[in-house]
């Protein structure tokens, strides 16, 4: 008996529809956000995750409602990310029904924002998403940077080091993000998810590049991540989550059936 | 109609428990509340909580609930959870030590940092997943199988004094206390409101729970 490694659906949703992804050119529209994340619950998603890339200020409402119908009927742990910047925006979050929120360019800019909101709500709700894309060039020791604006802009910060740092802060879990594989089907970065997990005491999301389910077992038993994110594999029906614990378990991981 | 009485204390969101027991049990009154007259009145009183245990503490004391959940606790049915079941303790090690409720004699403890798995591999703090719960015949477990698993998110757990108040262990990767019961009281370490089907039931059947063993 043990501690079951994570299934999590992430949901890119703009302006209350689901679509491909940040990183595809041709936005493509999977749907409904409250009904796919039914479905998933379902099919047995251990949480779900919604990424909230709507541009506009005014349409980010949208985000909350959605929050709130799913919570009202989907009982499992439910994280949102994108655009959280402030101790109310979390707080607009947690009140909507979520049960962590993600946060990432703002703790870059504000390190301190972390610490404020693990104190005011505790670092089981706290997520620190991390966006990593390698430096260095072949052949020397590998180096990660954190990338902020979806990985156009450099910020000089190791991307270890600064996830243990948030660790200090008070952030509960690290959602890795390799910016050199989103959206690409090649696999995660099994190195720099390895690297990260073995350097902090909390659990690791990894994430960005998966394209099959082999991918998704790599990311435990290779990359030695907690719990795995994948949003375009599961949306069009390519497959489902019980395929992804089967094929999970069927490599030996321990899941929830 | 009968009703359940949430507490509300400051400590977390309780949007999730309400929704789920009234998801459980569409013909209970689901309240949040935190005035001593409302939880006395209910049937059935849920005591929640998330975030540390020294502002737990400080906020009962502040609300003057401390005695009221004492009273209720001897009652009538009566569900902690997480932090909720923490507090029923008589001292935490959480912020260098705080004294707790003394409901059930008893400690919370911190996992070890070095704790680590069968493959040698470093166990990560919060435990925070699925995992599974291996319980003792109590009424409350009916119609969950065996070994189910629930969500889980904390960093402290229970260690009662006496053993027999233990209703289900799970490991971490020795066993720990997940759930307690004595009498009309249960208090479980995960989140049932989070715990999809296995969740639920459990949910539901508290709502028909009379409190007896």
């Amino acid at each position: 008996m043990s501690l079951a490694k994570r299934i999590i659906p992430c949901l890119d949703v703009d302006n209350g529809r689901v679509v491909k992804g940040v990183k595809f050119v041709d936005i493509r529209d999977a749907g409904d956000p409250v009904e796919i994340a039914r479905r998933y619950d379902r099919e047995g998603a251990d949480e779900i995750t919604f990424l909230d890339i709507t541009a506009t200020h005014h349409n980010r409402d949208t985000i909350v409602h959605v929050v709130e119908q799913v919570a009202s009927e989907v009982f499992i742990p439910l994280t949102v990310g994108g655009g959280i910047r402030t101790l109310d925006d979390i707080r607009r979050m947690l009140n909507a029904g979520a049960d962590k929120v993600g946060i990432n360019s703002a703790a870059v800019f504000n390190p301190d924002f972390v610490r404020e909101a693990a104190e005011r709500f505790g670092s089981q709700c706290i997520v620190v998403a991390i966006d990593a894309k390698k430096v260095s060039s072949a052949g020397d020791p590998s180096v990660w940077e954190i990338f902020t604006h979806g990985g156009r802009k450099a910020t000089g910060i190791d991307a270890i080091a600064w996830a243990q740092k948030m660790v200090s802060f008070g952030a509960g879990e690290i959602l890795l993000t390799s910016m050199d594989r989103d959206g690409t089907r090649i696999g995660f970065d099994l190195e720099l998810t390895r690297a990260l997990s073995e350097a902090v005491s909390v659990p690791v999301i990894a994430s960005g590049g998966v394209g099959n389910l082999e991918h998704l077992a790599d990311g435990v038993l290779l990359g030695k991540a907690d719990a795995v994110l994948a949003a375009s594999i599961f949306h069009f029906g390519e497959y489902t989550i019980l395929q992804a614990k089967q094929a999970m378990a069927a490599r030996g991981i321990e899941v929830r059936l | 109609m009968s009703s359940v009485a949430v507490i509300d204390y400051g400590m977390g969101n309780l949007h999730s428990i309400a929704k789920a027991l009234q998801h459980a049990d569409l013909s209970v009154e689901v309240r949040v509340v935190s005035d001593a007259a409302s939880i006395l009145q209910a049937d059935r009183v849920v005591f929640p909580g998330v975030g540390a245990m020294r502002d737990c503490m400080q906020a009962l004391n502040g609300l003057g609930l401390v005695d009221v959940i004492r009273e209720a606790a001897a009652s009538k049915p009566f569900l902690g959870i997480c932090l909720g079941m923490q507090a029923l303790l008589s001292n935490s090690a959480e912020n260098n030590s705080v004294t707790c409720l003394d409901i059930i004699p008893g400690q919370v403890l911190h996992f070890s940092p070095t704790l680590t798995d069968e493959t040698g591999q470093v166990l990560k703090i919060p435990h925070m997943g699925w995992n599974q719960v291996h319980q003792h015949p109590h009424p409350l477990w009916a119609n969950i199988p065996q070994d189910s698993r629930f969500y889980f998110v904390h960093s402290y757990f229970v260690q009662p004094d006496d053993a027999d108040v233990t209703a289900a262990t799970t490991d971490y990767p020795a066993p720990f206390t997940c759930a307690l019961a004595r009498k009309n009281l249960f208090a479980v370490q995960f989140h049932p409101e989070k715990s999809q089907t296995a969740g639920l039931q459990l949910l539901k059947n508290f709502l028909q729970w009379d409190g007896s063993v």
